[in-house]
């Protein structure tokens, strides 16, 4: 209806001229996409490592060797002392400490086993488990090259694939995952903060008490910021692909579509909180918070496979979960529409019942 | 069309919790009248007026605005009036031009109804040099007449001004006068709130609020003869202090 | 004295009486513990894998069994075909494929390696790792109880998890809990409180009066300092109470740290308000300048060493990262003032210069 049209032009040039809103709408994204991006990973170079080498032999520095030569550890320090490596580790200067007892030689010749110690600092948590995978790999793959001529070779020959990211771009699997918290903190934010203005400065009373309907001034606000959403997303897609590399294995339409979809969820949300606050500074204070618990819940930063398990039901009611998903499996494993069906239907649920509270909490009157 | 009261309300009351802000009004409102809601500040005024633009929903009692309920039929009601708050409202990041084509495009004005309009108005205020202008470079004085301006751009039937006259110097006060003198010779009913008591003499009828209750109600000649004072002013503080 | 008290009285009930950010100051600490405890985990569990087993015999069923039982994995289905494996990995259903070769067990009658293909999907790049080691660690041990027919070496490696035996994952967002939340309050909160008597032109009221500059910042900013102190032992009594988080060290150094560490945090919060004029860039100041460096670059969920080396220099200054070190230290390890001199002297610099720039930019202000 053209009343729509006649709020929306005026939401837009509001944006526009407001220098404040455009960094928060273009620059800002980018910037967050930029750091997020690097900072949120887990993955695991360089672990520094103390090494206790007790029986100094081929063997045993052999050991050493594949560790360094890794690409994973870094021996920064190595002793005949426990004691010395003991400290290293309690002052947090090493995160592993390889200890190889004196006869480890002479026990694999004779008994064709021998115990290697790690002691992992498990302060790092997640990583602790990782670096212990690694390590254990090494070992694992050592011991099948010592083994002795004329023995049988290992009767399993194992060999690994790493599908959709071979060379495990820790990049590749974020960046899907941080378009989503643009779109998503564009979406809520904005809204939140630009109808709490309007009800600071007054403006909003002057529309309310035209004959505009709810509905149509609520498309008229949210109409913008929809697009603007939509747009920061291709900001997004074109700074993951020139500076991340980012695949797009799948249909862009498809994922600009779950995107339309989720962002009438996040601007309703939006919208509900405007409803609930009077200034913009509660908007951006609640705003914030509730979208911090969405994104830290959504499986985004942290996988929801190891969410506890009603933790991971509960997971299921938030919509950045889903469009987190859909978006790794759309860009990464180049999903298409019946791969993604079952959260994109959730999505499609969410934003009609967000939307229509949305709209009945609405009310042009105060009662 | 109606007959009867462009405004008829009837014990119209308020309650913020404990609080009556405004406490059984009960007035009415010719049509092409010139009404004046006086009252110290805090009195209720713009709490009354929410109630009667269906902005706020009273706790009991009546009003008819434009011949509708103001609580049932609030949105019939919207659309034969006009309101100018007592906060400025209309955009300072838009143009004059923009701002007055967004309020035309929400009464549903046609794009050429618009644009007459807009001429007519920005010859009427002298503001034709200003039309691109952003708002918040605009003097105040300028500034509410635009808003009186934009609030009659739809030719409302009743229009209801919250204090338009608030820290603008005399002249522009005189100048505002005259607008709303045009609107009522145009038949268009007027309410229009001030604590500026001098502006009760420019009025067909008043009231005065004290208090949350109407303390006054008639024209300005009949209520100084009744309370025998030279001027409302001196009424008005009769009526806030009494034994004063 | 009666002037400051009667500026902190004033100031209590403004945060008394915006109930808003109450409930958030309240619900914060409590929603956070809840989230951190429970959600925020990265520890690789019941992988879900997928088995393609074209022609099963004993060993292939064998191996099967030992993937069943293994608590990393859960198979959630099996198939004759790979065909099937795309749309599994596509649709998340499955994390992790095992492919044995047609004829397994009979190479290996004949003596020759019988080929098992392990297929991740390397969208999460650990995922991968850790399904293959854990694959391998399995088949590995098939094959020593298989007997291996001729000798074959084997290193075993013991672990030690050191400081955090559980690896609960509670025990180490604890810290940086605590870091998050005394940032909120003590950044955030001050940068928008400032700014708001900014806006609203009272503080040029509080300027005239007989209170001097820093009473007025004092007393602006010490019922902050109250609540955040409140909120970290709240923080603290939940770790403690709920997830039984320890606490080896010494109560008195870490609620020390964190004084230290809300100082810092204040300071920055009234460096900010002095800089900005409106709230609202205020609070997006804040939002930039602190939470964002404290969840990101503090170490608080993601490894700072795994981190580029821009990022990893920019922590240096983040001074959420050496709170998070410190209380880390002293709850995990039960350590000292002796190891933690470092961090603590790095804080308590932070603390002057900010202290020190906060007054200073403060006093530029107030005489524009």
């Amino acid at each position: 209806m053209r009343r729509i049209f006649f709020l929306a032009r005026a939401e837009v040039l509001h944006v526009v001229r407001d220098r404040a809103t455009l960094a928060q709408v273009l620059i800002v994204p980018i910037v967050q996409l930029l750091v997020l991006s690097n900072a949120a990973t887990f993955e695991i170079r360089n672990t520094p490592t103390f090494v206790v080498d007790l029986d100094r032999t081929t063997v045993s520095r052999g050991l050493v060797d594949r560790f360094a030569a890794s690409g994973h550890f870094q021996v920064t320090g190595a002793s005949g002392s426990i004691d010395v490596a003991n400290d290293a580790l309690l002052r947090g200067d090493v995160t592993m400490v390889v200890t190889i007892p004196h006869d480890f030689e002479a026990s694999l010749v004779r008994a064709g086993a021998a115990p290697v110690e790690l002691s992992l600092n498990a302060e790092k948590g997640s990583a602790a488990g990782i670096v212990q995978s690694y390590a254990t790999r090494i070992v694992t793959a050592y011991s099948a090259e010592l083994a002795p001529p004329g023995a049988a070779r290992p009767r399993i020959d194992v060999r690994t694939r790493s599908w959709y990211n071979p060379t495990l771009n820790y990049p590749h699997y974020m960046v899907p995952g941080i378009l989503v918290f643009l779109v998503t903190l564009i979406g809520t934010l904005l809204t939140a903060q630009n109808i709490a203005r309007e009800k600071e400065l007054g403006t909003l009373e002057q529309l309310n008490v035209t004959p505009i309907t709810r509905g149509q001034f609520i498309a008229g606000k949210l109409l913008p910021f929809w697009t603007l959403g939509l747009i920061d997303l291709t900001l997004g897609l074109v700074v993951g692909k020139l500076v991340f590399g980012i695949p797009i294995r799948g249909s862009v339409v498809l994922l600009f579509g779950v995107a339309s979809v989720y962002l009438v969820v996040t601007l309703a949300i939006g919208l509900f909180i405007s409803t609930l606050v009077e200034t913009q500074q509660q908007a951006m204070f609640v705003t914030f918070f509730v979208m911090m618990i969405y994104l830290l819940m959504s499986g985004l930063f942290t996988p929801i496979d190891s969410m506890a398990p009603w933790v991971q039901v509960v997971s299921l009611a938030n919509p950045v979960r889903h469009f987190v998903t859909i978006s790794r499996a759309v860009l990464v494993k180049g999903a298409g529409l019946a791969d993604v069906f079952r959260p994109l239907v959730t999505l499609v649920v969410f934003a009609v019942v967000a939307l229509s509270l949305a709209i009945r909490q609405y009310s042009k009157r105060t009662v | 069309m109606t007959d009867g009261p462009a405004i008829d309300a009837r014990d119209l009351t308020r309650r913020f919790g404990g609080f009556v802000a405004v406490d059984r009004i009960t007035f009415d409102v010719r049509a092409g009248e010139v009404f004046g809601f006086l009252g110290a500040n805090g009195a209720g005024k713009t709490t009354a007026i929410r109630m009667l633009t269906g902005l706020l929903a009273p706790s009991s009692g009546t009003a008819r605005v434009a011949g509708h309920d103001v609580l049932t039929e609030a949105e019939r009601v919207k659309r034969a009036i006009g309101y100018m708050s007592q906060r400025f409202s209309l955009y300072e990041d838009l143009t004059v031009r923009e701002n007055i084509a967004l309020y035309g495009g929400i009464y549903d004005l046609d794009d050429r109804a618009i644009r007459e309009r807009t001429d007519r108005m920005l010859h009427r205020l002298g503001l034709e040099q200003e039309a691109d202008a952003f708002v918040r470079a605009i003097p105040l004085g300028w500034r509410q007449k635009l808003a009186f301006s934009v609030a009659l751009l739809h030719e409302p039937r009743i229009v209801f001004l919250d204090e338009p006259t608030s820290g603008v110097d005399p002249i522009t006060r005189r100048q505002f006068w005259e607008l709303i003198y045009e609107a009522a010779a145009a038949g268009t009913t007027v309410l229009v709130t001030t604590h500026y008591m001098d502006e009760a003499e420019y009025c067909d009828r008043i009231s005065i609020m004290v208090a949350g209750r109407i303390g006054a109600l008639g024209t300005p000649g009949e209520l100084k003869q009744q309370y025998g004072v030279p001027t409302i002013d001196d009424l008005f503080v009769r009526l806030a202090r009494p034994g004063a | 004295m009666t002037a400051l008290l009667g500026l902190i009285r004033k100031e209590v009930l403004h945060i008394l009486r915006d109930r808003r950010t109450l409930v958030v100051i309240i619900a914060l600490p409590i929603v956070q513990v809840v989230l951190f405890g429970y959600a925020i985990r990265t520890d690789v569990d019941h992988v879900r894998l997928a088995i393609v087993d074209p022609s099963p015999d004993p060993v292939t069923l064998a191996l099967r069994a030992r993937f069943d039982a293994a608590e990393v994995f859960r198979t959630v289905a099996v198939l004759p075909t790979s065909r099937a494996l795309e749309t599994l990995f596509r649709r998340g259903d499955a994390q992790g494929a095992v492919l044995f070769e047609p004829e397994f067990a009979e190479h290996l009658g004949h003596g020759v390696p019988a080929q098992l293909l392990i297929v991740a999907d390397g969208t999460e790049p650990n995922t991968g790792s850790i399904v293959q080691a854990y694959v391998e660690q399995v088949v590995r041990e098939y094959e020593q109880t298989a007997g291996a027919g001729g000798r074959s070496v084997t290193i075993v490696p013991t672990l030690r998890m050191r400081f955090n035996p559980t690896r609960a994952s509670s025990n180490l967002f604890v810290p940086g809990l605590m870091a998050f939340v005394l940032t909120i309050i003590s950044s955030l909160m001050t940068a928008i409180s400032l700014t708001r008597e900014k806006e609203t032109g009272t503080l040029e009221a509080l300027l005239v009066s007989p209170l001097r500059p820093w009473q007025i910042i004092v007393g602006k900013v010490a019922p902050y300092v109250a609540v955040g102190f409140a909120s970290v032992v709240g923080v603290l009594l939940e770790a403690r109470l709920v997830f039984g988080v320890p606490l080896r060290g010494s109560v008195l150094l870490l609620l020390g740290e964190g004084l230290l560490f809300i100082l810092v945090s204040l300071a920055l919060g009234i460096l900010i308000s002095a800089r900005t004029s409106s709230q609202r860039v205020a609070m997006m100041g804040a939002l930039i300048g602190t939470m964002l460096p404290t969840t990101l670059l503090s170490g608080f969920i993601f490894p700072i060493e795994s981190m580029p080396w821009a990022l990893r220099a920019l922590s240096y200054i983040v001074p959420a990262r050496w709170f998070v070190l410190v209380a880390r230290s002293v709850m995990l390890k039960g350590v000292g003032l002796a190891y933690l001199w470092r961090p603590t002297a790095v804080l308590v610099a932070m603390a002057a210069v900010l202290l020190a720039a906060s007054t200073r930019a403060f006093h530029a202000r107030l005489e524009s």
